[in-house]
């Protein structure tokens, strides 16, 4: 990004100054308008380099604060400014080039206070957390802190990257005390069970946990979006499992795809596939009781809501990679 | 007004901790136990030679009319002499026979004792912040943070035998500071610092004069019961490591117990399993309770403490090195 603006800022010096001297040989036969010209060019271009100056100093500054360690990180370990300045610049190309993401229902999203997204799984790889991030930041203007499995924490990167962009621990004491902060929280109640299913069983929703969500909600008394993805399945078609390798690795599946583990490294670049993420009414829950049955019964009823969704969705999209 | 018995007075905190209490007119007696001597006095305050595993303990008791037992006395780094086998006997033992002692003597109304949040434990399974009741996902199986959990095992029975008996139990943060020696602070002198690759640990921690302010607030609050205590806030190793000025050198999980087991035999740092699996994926708790029930905030932050000990031990070493 620096350099971008670095390399912009000498490409308008070097014309300024080009303009400058060609501007000087037509107007040779007047050298006092000559003089006027050239300096006005000059000036011009000092005052460009200055405000491309102010705008590479936010960067420049970034760097310097990182190195000496001064910037904060919340008690889950979420790292804001690491977030906005390098994570979701890097998942934006994806979101916007890549998949070209169409967000649906981003006035359900509170503009402040705690809610709950709910969603379903899919991809082989957990793609669409990440691009509900995306989402929930660009559209939403909110940071939306995700759930996510014990094995995140304890698979090395992943664990450190996870808590900077603020992924937390699926777990009652986590999600409440996200949601009692006004958080927007983020939870895949489908878990491995989601991303890791074949393609052939692309958009079948998995069972819901045991509605531990809806607990964490209703304790809270925060409302919960149902959001519906369509386009992750695509994204890493899963055709065959290897359970042994998985289990050799310690992995929750091993997944073989048209082009992974075939083409290599190269197998890991997602399919470009159309992505629609649709975020649904917020549910109440605060006349909810405390009791695990209703819990139930109402993740339910959500699944059931996503899965209608997630049909509509794909007939509105028609082919998946347009 | 208090009487008041501190275990363990010749270490860091005790010491620290008669000082302060010998300057509160709130406190009546105060009598300072330990098997060695300390190197100064501290006014008013007496100090007694003893052990706590003897049971001399129970006649100082009686005889001062000790009312308030406060147990600053387990090790959380082996002693130079004896190593970790001495260092468990004088933790288990000691607070068993202490505790023993207390139970004998009608004059004590209050028991308090110095635990830490190291019995958490640290894994993938916890919740990012502890909270007293939390149940961890692994429980500590050596060193210090296993010796108190026992030892907390003991006082829950205590507590029970002794219903009348008003029982705070303060586990605190990672103690650091500028005098304060602990394998953690240790880790943190060397020039390099070994860290896991893949892994950046949120860490928490207490300001030493901290340490001694909740002990000491503890002792004349009269709240019982079982609190975390820590500096506000958390940083991150890598953080740190910046902040301290030190490369960090980070070993896949597989060479990084290797290399602790190397650093520990050539004497550098003694780093046992728990603080490895610390510097893995970090330990914060939650500190609420400490505030709202017994009334105690730490001053300093938990990155104001890690800035000071910085400034105190290794800024200013080097610096004296350079010279």
């Amino acid at each position: 990004m620096e350099n971008n603006k670095g390399s912009v800022a000498d490409v308008i010096d070097a014309t300024g100054e080009l303009a400058a001297s060609v501007m000087g040989l037509f107007l040779k036969v007047n050298p006092e308008l000559s003089q006027i010209v050239q300096q006005g060019t000059k000036d011009l271009v000092s005052e460009l380099s200055k405000l491309l100056g102010d705008s590479l100093d936010p960067a420049v500054h970034f760097l310097a604060e990182r190195m000496s360690g001064d910037y904060a990180i919340d008690e889950f370990g979420f790292d804001p400014e690491l977030t906005e300045q390098i994570f979701l610049p890097i998942l934006r190309v994806l979101y916007e080039k890549w998949f070209r993401v169409e967000v649906r229902g981003i006035e359900n999203l509170p503009a402040s206070g705690a809610c709950l997204l709910v969603a379903n799984h899919s991809g082989t790889v957990a793609l669409d957390s990440l691009m509900t991030q995306v989402a929930v930041h660009d559209a939403g203007h909110r940071h939306m802190r995700a759930l996510g499995a014990d094995l995140v924490f304890s698979t090395p990167f992943f664990a450190e990257i996870a808590r900077k962009s603020g992924v937390t621990l699926a777990c009652q004491e986590d999600a409440e005390r996200l949601l009692t902060n006004g958080e927007v929280v983020g939870v895949w109640p489908e878990g491995f069970k989601g991303v890791g299913k074949l393609y052939k069983d692309r958009y079948k929703l998995q069972r819901f946990g045991r509605g531990g969500f809806v607990n964490a909600a209703v304790r809270a008394k925060v409302p919960i979006i149902p959001v519906s993805i369509v386009g992750a399945e695509e994204t890493y078609p899963m055709l065959a499992n290897l359970p042994v390798l998985a289990r050799l690795l310690g992995l929750p599946y091993f997944p073989v795809t048209p082009t992974f583990p075939a083409f290599g490294p190269l197998g890991m670049v997602p399919l470009p596939s159309k992505w629609i993420i649709d975020f649904g009414t917020p549910i109440p829950t605060v006349d909810l009781e405390d009791e695990p049955l209703q819990h139930l019964d109402l993740a339910e009823q959500i699944r059931g809501e996503i899965a209608a969704t997630l049909e509509r969705l794909l007939i509105e999209r028609g082919n998946p990679f347009v | 007004m208090k009487r008041v018995l501190v275990a363990g007075a010749a270490r860091y905190l005790g010491n620290a901790l008669l000082s302060s209490l010998a300057n509160d007119p709130g406190i009546e007696k105060i009598i300072g136990i330990d098997i060695t001597a300390p190197d100064h006095d501290f006014g008013r305050a007496e100090f007694i030679r003893a052990d706590i595993r003897n049971p001399v303990t129970s006649r100082i008791i009686d005889d001062h009319g000790i009312d308030t037992v406060v147990h600053a006395g387990v090790l959380s780094t082996p002693l130079e002499h004896g190593g970790r086998s001495v260092m468990k006997e004088i933790n288990v033992i000691g607070s068993m026979q202490l505790l023993a002692a207390c139970k004998k003597s009608p004059s004590v109304k209050n028991v308090i004792i110095k635990s830490t949040t190291a019995i958490y434990g640290a894994s993938s399974k916890d919740p990012a912040l502890f909270r007293e009741s939390t149940q961890p996902g692994r429980l500590p199986t050596t060193g210090f943070a296993k010796d108190s959990n026992e030892v907390e095992g003991y006082v829950r029975n205590f507590a029970r035998q002794r219903s009348d008996v008003r029982v705070t139990t303060l586990r605190f943060a990672n103690a650091i500071g500028p005098e304060m020696v602990t394998p953690l602070t240790t880790y943190f002198e060397l020039p390099i610092w070994p860290a896991v690759l893949g892994h950046d640990p949120r860490l928490q921690f207490i300001h030493e004069d901290d340490l001694v302010r909740a002990m000491h607030h503890a002792v004349i609050k009269d709240v019982g019961g079982t609190f975390n205590v820590a500096g506000a806030g958390t940083i991150t190793l890598s953080q740190a490591a910046r902040l301290a000025k030190r490369p960090l050198l980070r070993l896949p999980a597989q060479f990084f117990s290797p290399a602790s087991g190397t650093l520990r035999r050539v004497g550098v740092v003694d780093l046992s399993r728990e603080q490895l699996s610390l510097l893995k994926y970090g330990r914060l708790v939650d500190t609420s309770r400490a505030r709202d029930l017994l009334g105690f905030t730490a001053e300093f932050s938990t990155r104001d403490t890690f800035e000071e000990f910085v400034a105190h031990r290794i800024t200013k070493r080097a610096g004296r090195r350079g010279k």
